[in-house]
């Protein structure tokens, strides 16, 4: 069953702010176009692509942190598109998010205790003593424990920042987050821990997750199925096994092939670059395919004709991607 | 013969909690032509190591101890002027955070230019700055010619554009360009890679190696990321809280570690070609600056531990593997002797 789902979801911003400076030009950044993504409930989709092509933007604006410009979002089937404020509150107790940085995202001046039960408190879920024992319950779910949730978020490691980042957002009982790079900002040998820890929880409470990442091996570890981003539009999506093994998009392949593992033999690939170039402005998206300008493919039709994302016949059987080479 | 040698450098920073040992002991050479990769977790004190060789440690940090020289100079020893001398011309340093490297107010190209003067011909008098004589089209023509070696398209447009019009890619490119244009011998990198993706990543990285392959320069390249160590680097030194763990040449530290901490680190690293095998963590973490272990720094977190580990910390052990430039300090490669 579909929790969350997308049509046609857009978000622009405008360049400038400036009322005047607005109406001379109509410089837009595109952030996200046309998105329409959806995730079964229990199911960890990732989000993947070179920073600014539009991965924390749809995140955002799927959990209305951000105004959709147009498109739907839909939860558990109820638009919850044009909702008010007010009667968005129920939602967003059910949609949590969780930050990369986990420090910034914590409000220094709280302590742990305060920053679980004020969104306790909040939606009204419980108070008082039952708030606090809920906080208990709480810290000790991610590994923590109760002593710590007298202590300030400064007081502790990146990786026990990011453990009181997942409780918070536990603490109103989602059923749905996004998780914005949770474990980028970490050392890597304390990532391992939080991943851990994620799959665990969602496991647990049946979470419902959608996880941006850029770093592919996390991913391939993480997710059930991956949508690969560029410049504000999704342009494959698999099963996360099927994608590694056979990704079909030239995009998606220049991304695996850009992976760096930690081997002896690495520095002989150095040279080959199997993407080159920068990610170009999303003020001025290049016509059709938006990635035509650094494919390797690119065909006379790719600059007339964006390529729509549906079911295409490949020779290894049917994908889903947005590329003329499968027409 | 070493372009760069570092004994015993020790860099503690006196703080109100108590004194931090950043740096406690390290060793480190750089031979001419080599780019050497200095790796390990936050508070592994890697940054601090460059900043030492840079000469750039303000209070509350203080080099208490150690030796650097640099090509038969003992930088330590050398005045506030001759240093300013030397950064930049033959000791330049590639920060993480391009945005905060560049002046916002000047364009990128002007940057370069007045690096490349200030080295060629001194600072600029008053006078000619307020006439409007401090800038040479001929040093112009050099910074053009270096931002197109770094692969900045059409650098003669991008020479007037200020850093903020520049992707993160790009600025990153033009620091490489400023940290190169006057030829240095030797190149500190500050995980100049780290907020970048993969794909520009690997631009960077080969453009790097071209450059200090060229230049018959040599680089120490600090990062976290052990895959840039094994794409980039012919050397590898490990360090862990202040204190170098191993060293030795990048295939052989991959293919065989003999510390059991690089052995972790690496066993940490997610892989997307082995899909089905646990992640792995390293236990604990990383102790308090302040109130490191009285024996080997890794001991708590250290699978192989014994109770001499708890004691004192053990020496660098010398030829470990086949190549005799590979070290570690564990008392496991004692009892192999």
């Amino acid at each position: 069953m579909t929790l969350i789902e997308t049509d046609e979801l857009t978000k622009h911003f405008s360049t400038d702010s400036g009322v005047l400076t607005r109406l001379l030009s109509d410089e837009t950044v595109h952030a996200v176009d046309d998105v329409s993504i959806d995730i079964e409930r229990g199911q960890t989709l990732g989000l993947v692509g070179e920073s600014g092509c539009g991965k924390s933007t749809l995140g955002r604006t799927l959990l209305r942190l951000h105004e959709p410009t147009s498109g739907d979002v839909y939860f558990d089937g109820d638009n919850i598109t044009d909702l008010s404020q007010r009667a968005l509150r129920p939602y967003r107790r059910k949609m949590q998010m969780v930050f990369q940085d986990p420090q910034a995202s914590l409000n220094p001046r709280q302590t742990v205790g305060e920053l679980l039960r004020k969104p306790i408190e909040f939606h009204g879920i419980a108070e008082g003593e039952e708030a606090q024992a809920r906080t208990a319950e709480l810290v000790e779910s991610v590994g923590l424990n109760r002593n710590h949730l007298n202590r300030y978020p400064h007081e502790f490691s990146g990786g026990q920042q990011q453990r009181i980042g997942l409780a918070r957002a536990l603490s109103v009982n989602p059923e749905f987050i996004v998780l914005d790079e949770p474990v980028s900002a970490l050392d890597v040998s304390v990532q391992a821990k939080i991943l851990d820890l994620i799959e665990s929880l969602r496991r647990e409470y049946d979470l419902t997750l959608l996880f941006i990442a850029h770093d592919l091996n996390v991913v391939r570890h993480v997710c059930d199925e991956v949508a690969v981003m560029y410049l504000g539009e999704v342009i494959e999506r698999a099963p996360v096994d099927e994608l590694f093994a056979d990704p079909r998009h030239p995009y998606t392949e220049g991304l695996l092939e850009s992976i760096l593992l930690p081997d002896s033999a690495a520095s002989e690939d150095l040279s080959k670059l199997p993407i080159t170039g920068d990610v170009p402005s999303p003020i001025d998206p290049p016509s059709g395919c938006r990635f035509r300008t650094r494919c390797p493919e690119a065909m006379t039709e790719c600059d007339r004709v964006d390529p729509e994302l549906r079911s295409r016949k490949g020779e290894r059987g049917e994908r889903t991607v947005a590329c003329h080479l499968y027409d | 013969m070493s372009l760069l040698n570092v004994r015993n450098l020790r860099t503690h920073f006196h703080t109100e909690e108590g004194t931090v040992k950043a740096v406690d002991g390290v060793d480190l050479d750089i031979r001419p032509g080599e780019i050497v990769g200095l790796v390990g977790e936050s508070g592994s004190g890697k940054s601090v190591t460059a900043r030492s060789i840079m000469q750039l440690i303000e209070p509350p940090g203080e080099i208490v101890d150690g030796d650097i020289e640099f090509k038969g100079d003992s930088l330590r020893a050398l005045s506030g002027e001759r240093i300013r001398r030397l950064r930049g011309k033959e000791l330049s340093m590639v920060f993480q955070d391009p945005m905060s490297a560049f002046n916002p107010t000047q364009t990128v190209g002007r940057q370069l230019h007045d690096v490349l003067r200030t080295h060629r011909e001194g600072p600029v008098s008053i006078t000619n700055r307020l006439l409007g004589r401090d800038h040479s089209p001929e040093f112009r023509e050099e910074v053009v010619e270096a931002l197109d070696a770094v692969g900045i398209p059409s650098p003669e447009e991008r020479y007037g554009d200020y850093p903020h019009e520049f992707s993160g890619g790009m600025l990153q490119r033009a620091m490489v360009a400023m940290a190169t244009i006057c030829d240095p011998d030797l190149i500190l990198a500050d995980e100049p890679t780290t907020a970048l993706d993969v794909t520009i990543e690997r631009q960077i990285l080969s453009l790097f190696r071209d450059l200090v392959d060229n230049r018959d320069a040599a680089a120490l390249w600090i990062t976290h990321d052990l895959s840039v160590v094994a794409a980039l680097c012919d050397r590898v030194i490990v360090m862990y809280t202040g204190k170098v763990m191993e060293s030795g040449p990048v295939e052989e530290v991959l293919s065989n570690p003999r510390h059991p901490y690089t052995e972790e680190l690496l066993e940490s690293v997610p892989r997307y070609d082995e899909p089905d095998d646990e992640l792995h963590a390293i236990e604990g973490s990383v102790p308090m600056p302040t109130d490191l272990p009285p024996g080997c720094v890794f001991a708590d977190r250290c699978p192989e531990a014994h109770d001499r580990c708890r004691e004192a910390h053990p020496p660098m052990y010398a030829n470990v593997g086949p190549d005799g430039d590979h070290r570690a300090a564990c008392y496991l490669l004692e009892e192999e002797r």
